[in-house]
């Protein structure tokens, strides 16, 4: 049996199921962009397998936009973490708490 | 054959990484294990045949975010403490078997609507016929290039620092 569209898809959940775990259990704020980055790429992935065995290009095109998205998202989340970085000192996700009340 | 191996490969290597990045401590290391998962995945975009966006994978991701990644570790110095996980740890650890084990089953069990014949022809020109075209993407195209004009200018306004 040759690779199919399920492979991809499992291939995806599994790298999707490895990023929710690193968001959600990681303290360091920068590993949670990362684990973010990871998701990211494994709906990427699903995208891109739907777009190929689908035969529909609309998929890859979408895809392009979840990197501009991505790519923009990481700029402005690194300067928030760096910006908090400087008045708190540390990294620490579970510090931060400005926006609590 | 070829791609089928190049899949299993390129598929090993992305989850391993993915996995590195999740549970190694030194902090450095993890970055370029996520470096290495993009990697794979734009391996993963070739034996889909989608060449361009193997390009914009290793240009964006590996290139520009890998890069932005790595400053950011660099700037905030606090690679000594490691990349410890906190109180969390084990809701995320169920919440996640829960999501893959939802998700495998669901994928496997569906009837997927699978193409007679895949083409194999280069992407390009069929992604800019479909971002250009008269009822294509062109708004969305527009409105990613103002999205990506704010965020360039909101990240030097939070970074910048404030004059005395």
């Amino acid at each position: 049996m040759g690779v199919g569209l399920e492979h991809f898809l499992i291939l995806s959940a599994v790298l999707f199921a490895i990023g929710l775990y690193g968001a959600l259990a990681k303290k360091n704020a920068v590993v949670i962009l990362m684990c973010i980055e990871i998701m990211l790429n494994a709906v990427n992935i699903a995208m891109v397998a739907f777009a190929h065995y689908g035969d529909a290009i609309a998929g890859q095109v979408f895809t392009i936009f979840i990197m501009v998205v991505a790519a923009a998202e990481v700029a402005v989340g690194l300067a928030l973490i760096i910006a908090i970085f400087r008045r708190k000192k540390t990294l620490d996700a579970e510090e931060y708490d400005l926006m609590k009340w | 054959m070829g791609m089928d191996i190049a899949f299993w490969i390129l598929a090993v290597i992305s989850v391993g990484a993915a996995l590195a990045v999740v549970f190694m401590r030194d902090i450095f290391r993890v970055a370029l294990f996520m470096i290495l998962c993009f990697f794979a995945v734009a391996g993963i975009y070739v034996t889909l045949s989608a060449d361009f966006l193997a390009a914009a994978q290793v240009l964006i991701y590996v290139g520009a975010i890998g890069v932005l990644l790595m400053f950011a570790i660099m700037l905030t110095r606090e690679g000594k403490r490691g990349s410890l996980t906190g109180k969390l740890r084990p809701l995320a650890m169920l919440v996640a078997i829960l999501f893959m084990v939802t998700m495998v089953l669901v994928v496997i069990s569906a009837d997927w609507n699978v193409a007679a014949e895949v083409s194999k022809e280069p992407t390009t020109a069929r992604i800019a016929q479909s971002i250009f075209s008269r009822d294509g993407f062109v708004l969305a195209f527009e409105i990613s290039a103002a999205l990506l004009l704010a965020a360039a200018i909101g990240a030097i306004v939070l970074v910048r620092e404030k004059e005395k």
